[in-house]
């Protein structure tokens, strides 16, 4: 039943979504950042542990929302680790690209293969368009922590 | 589910209905469209569709301005939706019709020119805990612009308003106005409307209802109410967008000052000063919703000639379907047990987002709200961040709620 469904509600993300490895709170973090989406009301949190070279160490999130939005968070969680600021944007372009979403990426960095390929399944939104900023509402977190500030308040 | 045992108004046939709405007979997604999001905006007639096309093909100028034969015509036209609003709601005089955009704009109008202009800093406003975004946040405004205290009546488990707390919300005598729901999009509760008339008059205060969502289900008589000011928006009575209507007793908007200045709402205009013209027209500045208010003629006119008696027994009866057969699909809980509703009923599904529900019922062509419902503060009081939202019209059948219940059982194993 709802197999016409599958194609957004893959069973990573329905996994994801349900039991997601990357939600918690930190207790050591060098920045926060809260992501809302106020057309829904879906609330996320992202904390981030740098490596001393500014890489993410250990990136984490808290948040209330879809099967979509929880699951994009964990995978994105899963994603940044061990990246750069510039290669977070990098892959977060990619992967709007898969959502139908920003530019048309262009052919993928090889570094980025394998991420891009684990954030695959989110592409069903593409066919949703009122559901592509719940796939989006953690990373507009993660660039909002990076950068310092505290609130990003999604309107994608 | 015995459909059967719960028969509408003998006269009322609702495929007879049905037949008057072209948009029911579309396809979604391949299926059979199941439109259960009235209370967001009901479909048309083809009443209205035609009275809309026809104006335009047959009788159009602007208003109030023409010498000519159109114009004068139009200008009838719009005029006569006037007194078919105040026969819908049995005002006492037409000239205390004043048409807006929608009721999110007559509830603006009333906190900017009677909030601004009559009621003095200091004064109070009560609004409740249930209130939609369009009757909180103009008051917000007028609390900050104009140093009028705000207070909020809670709401209770079951949905309905702390009758006890608004009592002592009232006590000091120096709350101006009111401005509650007559009916919750949420919750569906209908608020006690004689009593909140009784206590508050009794304090010394006006009283406003939101009307946008009861004047779709039950008849509404102003007077009999006995309130201050009444605001519904046409789109939801089946009529066009762009259309709303403020009520008010002629002796208010005597002293309310215009809240907009422009073309049609003067007298006479020099450098030096503008005089007003009279009421309802000086509060309609600028070319107004023409079209719209020959089509809203047109809704009100099909709802009448259902008739309220047959509409609000429908609805009940679908409501109560409603209700039981969600009670009837594990994981469900609805928000609100109040016994006096109208057709709206919000829920949550255990283990699933009400967006990721609103989603699959899609998938099935059944066309459900979700989200905070322009309702964020009553979120939190029942704490969710989101509802699920089934809402009823003229049109809905009880085969489309079964449709809904099955189809939510099914939701309920896909996440299970
Ligand atoms: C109770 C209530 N009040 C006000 C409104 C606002 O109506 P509109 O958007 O037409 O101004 C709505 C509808 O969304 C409503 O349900």
């Amino acid at each position: 039943m709802f197999d016409d469904v599958r194609d957004l509600y893959q069973e990573v993300i329905l996994d994801h979504g349900q039991r997601p490895r990357h939600a918690r709170r930190l207790a050591c973090y060098d920045a926060t950042a809260a992501g809302d989406n106020p057309m829904c009301g879906d609330r996320v949190r992202v904390w981030l542990r740098y490596a001393p070279d500014g890489s993410v160490a250990e990136a984490a999130f808290e948040g209330r929302g879809c099967a979509i939005s929880i699951a994009s968070a964990d995978l994105m969680a899963e994603t940044i680790r061990g990246r750069t600021q510039a290669e977070i944007r990098r892959l977060f372009a990619g992967f709007r690209a898969t959502l139908g979403s920003g530019d048309p990426a262009p052919q993928p960095e090889p570094a980025d293969r394998d991420a891009l390929e684990r954030l695959l399944p989110l592409g069903g939104v593409r066919e949703y368009p009122s559901r592509v900023k719940c796939a989006t509402l953690a990373w507009h977190a993660v660039l909002a922590a990076l950068e310092g500030d505290a609130e990003e308040t999604s309107h994608e | 589910m015995n459909v059967a045992l719960r028969p509408a108004a003998p006269a009322f046939d609702v495929e007879r209905v049905r037949a008057e709405f072209p948009i029911l007979g579309q396809l979604v997604r391949g299926k059979k469209l199941v439109f259960l999001d009235s209370a967001a905006s009901a479909q048309k007639p083809r009443a209205v569709i035609d009275a809309f096309r026809d104006a335009m093909e047959t009788q159009y100028a602007n208003v109030h301005r023409g010498l000519h034969w159109m114009s004068e015509r139009t200008t009838d036209a719009y005029e006569g939706t006037r007194d078919v609003v105040a026969g819908l709601i049995n005002a006492r005089d037409r000239t205390e019709i004043v048409f807006v955009r929608n009721s999110t704009e007559g509830i603006n109008l009333v906190a900017n020119s009677y909030g601004r202009g009559v009621m003095q800093p200091g004064a109070a406003v009560v609004i409740s805990e249930m209130e939609h975004h369009s009757n909180l946040v103009p008051w917000q405004m007028l609390r900050d612009a104009h140093g009028i205290e705000l207070r909020i009546v809670p709401v209770t488990d079951t949905g309905e308003l702390d009758m006890a707390a608004f009592e002592a919300l009232l006590a000091d005598g120096r709350v101006g106005l009111v401005a509650i729901t007559h009916m919750s999009n949420v919750l569906g509760t209908y608020t006690p409307a004689q009593r909140i008339m009784a206590l508050a008059h009794a304090h010394g205060a006006k009283v406003l209802l939101d009307g946008s969502q009861a004047v779709v289900h039950r008849r509404v008589d102003v007077q009999a109410l006995g309130c201050d000011f009444y605001v519904f928006t046409g789109h939801k009575l089946y009529g066009p967008t762009g259309i709303g209507v403020l009520w008010a007793k002629s002796e208010l908007l005597d002293r309310m000052p215009p809240w907009m200045g422009g073309g049609d709402m003067i007298s006479s205009v020099t450098w030096e000063r503008s005089t007003w013209a009279n009421v309802p027209h000086k509060f309609e500045a600028g070319t107004p919703a023409i079209l719209e208010s020959v089509a809203l003629a047109a809704a009100i006119r099909f709802v009448q000639g259902i008739g309220y008696d047959a509409i609000a027994a429908h609805e009940a009866s679908l409501t109560a379907h409603a209700l039981d057969r969600l009670a009837h699909v594990e994981g469900v809980r609805v928000l609100g047990t109040a016994p006096d509703r109208g057709g709206v009923v919000s829920f949550t599904l255990a283990n699933a987002h009400a967006h990721d529900v609103a989603t699959l019922l899609d998938r099935e062509g059944i066309a459900v709200r979700a989200g905070n419902h322009c309702a964020e503060p009553l979120m939190r009081r029942f704490g969710v961040d989101s509802t699920a939202r089934a809402s009823f019209g003229v049109y809905t059948t009880h085969a489309e709620i079964d449709a809904l219940a099955d189809t939510l059982d099914r939701v309920r194993s896909f996440f299970a």
